[in-house]
């Protein structure tokens, strides 16, 4: 039999039927349903009068539109409110299990399908959200669709899918001290930039990245869509078999042995061959930052915001001058010298407790500058909150004036009142820079969550290492 | 869903690179329920010069008179013609939508986001592929030519231009049948559902886990 790419193998294992023209009916294991993208989804079905082929294998909850302070006087903007209450009415009359705004699970899609086993190694998963990529981190085939798709979904349990090229992306070697998942995925989208991975599924591989907790993993196949490719992956190993020992929706008993079993075959083959191959070496892989208003427009924390006049390509000099024009960067200023406003520790990139002990680790016993109006951590979900809090890390955070709140999407999107005024810069853990992304007007910088934390403190961006 | 068979129509060119969901349609939009009515934001940031928000009334908001699809030469466009990785970014079907909803039912261009890629189809929007030379012509013609306008025929799989030159471009065969017939994805697997069974039945055996919940 030929050797076959990870992403073969899940791709093979979920075909319904292959049709003419080479797209293929496949099966879906897992949907995750949030607010923003299903409402049209539910009065589609409702139009056609059709049902849910599988309710069991739909998991929902609210992430985008939920305040993150005090949430006992609901939700004060009557449309979200209405977005948030249509997804509790949707699920009520479809019968979906719901972690509803007041529900200690709920929190980011995201972070709350791993987290409660919802999301399995070898499963098809997918979500009316781009970053659903990030669930490919324990071997599964997992990729954002529209709305359209998810009724689809809904209805059928499947989807007309046309397979994508295999990709992979070795980085070997160690990584330096202060280096984490998320410059290593910053630094890949820098060199392979944002349509590098265009009609591609990516798996993430070799020793490096097999060395990131699976946390880590998941950092980095969240920012493959951010890459240009629908899909990211990591193969099984140990680590992620354990991840999910335990987990309210993972097997139990004879069947997780049988399940653990059948997860450990969830990895290329050695001779299996991709169409594209690209490889970087850990040890060059330096703290990231990025200037401009695409994730691919990044530099290493010790580097310089680059000169559009060195630029050959003119569409890309173009672009690098409306970046730095949106960004108010001149060309060449030292990325240390950038001075920050706002601090965000949040989104599905970097809001598990992993990311907040990380940032927790350098913002202790420390205070936020002064001239920085307003840094926030924003844990994943209500579990890695509670979790923190009994770690204490929200102790050292208020310690710090660092706000501490409520899990959800927060100022990753600014859907809800979380979010810049135009002109303010801010560090951020998430994973999208692009013009308003944060509020209309404002800056964004993505960062790792020690780098973000230790920006907090200094009033601008400095060099993790050399804390 | 719509039907696309063959179009003339005006062509608005929007020459920037990556341009993402989030400026085809911001997200302070996504918060309707609904999936009509977001024309008048589409490129919102770009389109106006005040901040736009939900339940305004975008028709006396103020206009960016620099942004190329507020010039009188475009009005009325259909076809837009854009430059490498368009869509990129979220999921968002808004994005479509926003493009279906201000009247385009054309996007020309050297390569997109995949999700986007895949939506567009869904609403009756042809997204076309030409190579980057292509496209860097008739971005020249179209600047210098006013009242440009392309046919692009479905059936055959061709962009013509006035001039008559006629460019061929790639599509699926099941997404042209669809969008040809104006077919709805969900009826047509609906008639699948004895191969539907037969694997849930399949995979049940092999893997029982996945249906404990
Ligand atoms: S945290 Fe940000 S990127 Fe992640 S799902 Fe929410 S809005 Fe999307």
């Amino acid at each position: 039999m030929a050797a076959k790419t990870l992403y073969d193998k899940l791709w093979d294992a979920h075909i319904v039927r292959t049709n003419e023209d080479g797209t293929a009916l496949l099966y879906i294991d897992r949907q995750l349903v949030h607010e923003v993208t299903s409402p049209q989804a539910f009065e589609g079905l409702r139009q056609a009068g059709r049902k849910l082929w599988r309710i069991d294998a739909n998991l929902a909850t609210a992430d985008h539109n939920v305040p993150t302070t005090d949430r006992s006087k609901g939700i004060a903007d009557a449309v979200s409110r209405l977005q948030v209450e249509t997804l509790d009415q949707n699920c009520r009359d479809f019968g979906i299990t719901e972690f509803d705004m007041a529900d200690p699970r709920q929190g980011i899609v995201h972070v709350v399908g791993p987290e409660q086993g919802a999301t399995l190694p070898g499963m098809t998963v997918v979500c009316g959200d781009s970053h659903t990529s990030t669930h490919g981190a324990f071997g599964a085939l997992a990729f954002g669709i529209g709305t359209s798709e998810v009724e689809h979904a809904l209805a059928t349990q499947c989807l007309i899918q046309k397979k994508s090229r295999n990709m992979r992306v070795r980085v070997d070697g160690e990584l330096g001290p202060g280096v984490t998942a998320k410059d290593v995925v910053l630094a890949i989208i820098g060199k392979i930039g944002t349509a590098g991975g265009n009609g591609c599924a990516i798996e993430f591989a070799g020793s490096a990245i097999m060395s990131l907790s699976v946390e880590g993993r998941m950092t980095v196949c969240n920012m493959a869509i951010e890459a240009g490719a629908r899909a990211g992956m990591v193969a099984v190993d140990v680590k992620t078999i354990e991840y999910f020992r335990g987990r309210p929706y993972a097997p139990k008993a004879a069947l997780w042995d049988q399940a653990a079993q059948a997860w450990r075959a969830l990895h290329s083959d050695v001779d299996a061959s991709f169409d594209v191959e690209v490889s970087l070496n850990a040890a060059d892989i330096k703290p990231q930052v990025s200037w401009g208003t695409s994730p691919e427009m990044v530099v290493a924390v010790d580097g310089r915001v680059p000169d559009p006049a060195k630029e050959g390509d003119t569409v890309k000099r173009g672009s690098y001058e409306a970046a730095l024009q949106y960004m108010g960067l001149a060309a060449n200023t030292p990325i240390r010298d950038i001075r920050l406003d706002k601090i965000f520790i949040g989104s599905c990139t970097n809001s598990r407790i992993e990311d907040l002990r990380a940032a927790a680790v350098v913002v202790k016993g420390k205070k936020v500058a002064n001239t920085i109006k307003l840094a926030m951590v924003v844990p994943g979900s209500g579990l890695v909150k509670t979790q923190a809090e009994k770690e204490g890390l929200d102790k050292v955070f208020k310690d710090a004036g660092f706000e501490w709140r409520e899990p959800g999407c927060s100022m990753c999107l600014a859907m809800n009142a979380d979010r810049l005024e135009p002109g303010e810069r801010c560090a951020s853990t998430s994973n999208r820079n692009f013009e308003g992304r944060q509020g209309a007007g404002g800056r964004t910088h993505l960062v790792s969550p020690a780098m973000a934390a230790a920006a907090a403190i200094a009033g601008h961006f400095v060099d993790v290492r050399e804390l | 869903m719509k039907k696309f068979e063959k179009l003339t129509g005006l062509v608005v060119p929007l020459d920037r690179a990556n341009v993402d969901t989030d400026a085809i349609i911001p997200k302070q939009y996504l918060k309707s329920i609904k999936r009509t009515g977001f024309g008048p934001t589409l490129f919102d940031a770009w389109r106006y010069l005040d901040p736009g928000e939900p339940g305004m009334d975008h028709g006396q908001r103020r206009l960016n008179p620099d942004f190329i699809l507020n010039q009188p030469r475009y009005q009325g466009a259909q076809i837009l013609l854009a430059r490498d990785n368009f869509g990129c970014g979220s999921s968002r079907e808004h994005a479509p939508w926003a493009l279906d909803d201000y009247g385009f039912r054309v996007i020309v261009a050297p390569s997109y986001a995949d999700i986007f890629y895949n939506n567009s189809f869904k609403n009756g929007l042809l997204p076309i592929v030409l190579d980057r030379d292509t496209v860097d012509r008739l971005f020249l013609e179209c600047a210098k030519t006013p009242g440009y306008k392309l046919t692009v025929d479905l059936a055959t799989q061709a962009v013509i231009t006035p001039s008559g030159a006629s460019f061929a471009f790639d599509v699926d065969a099941f997404r042209k049948h669809c969008l040809l017939n104006g077919l709805d994805d969900i009826g047509l697997t609906l008639q699948c559902v004895t191969e539907i069974k037969a694997y849930e039945a399949r995979r049940r055996k092999e893997a029982p886990w996945l249906f404990v919940n």
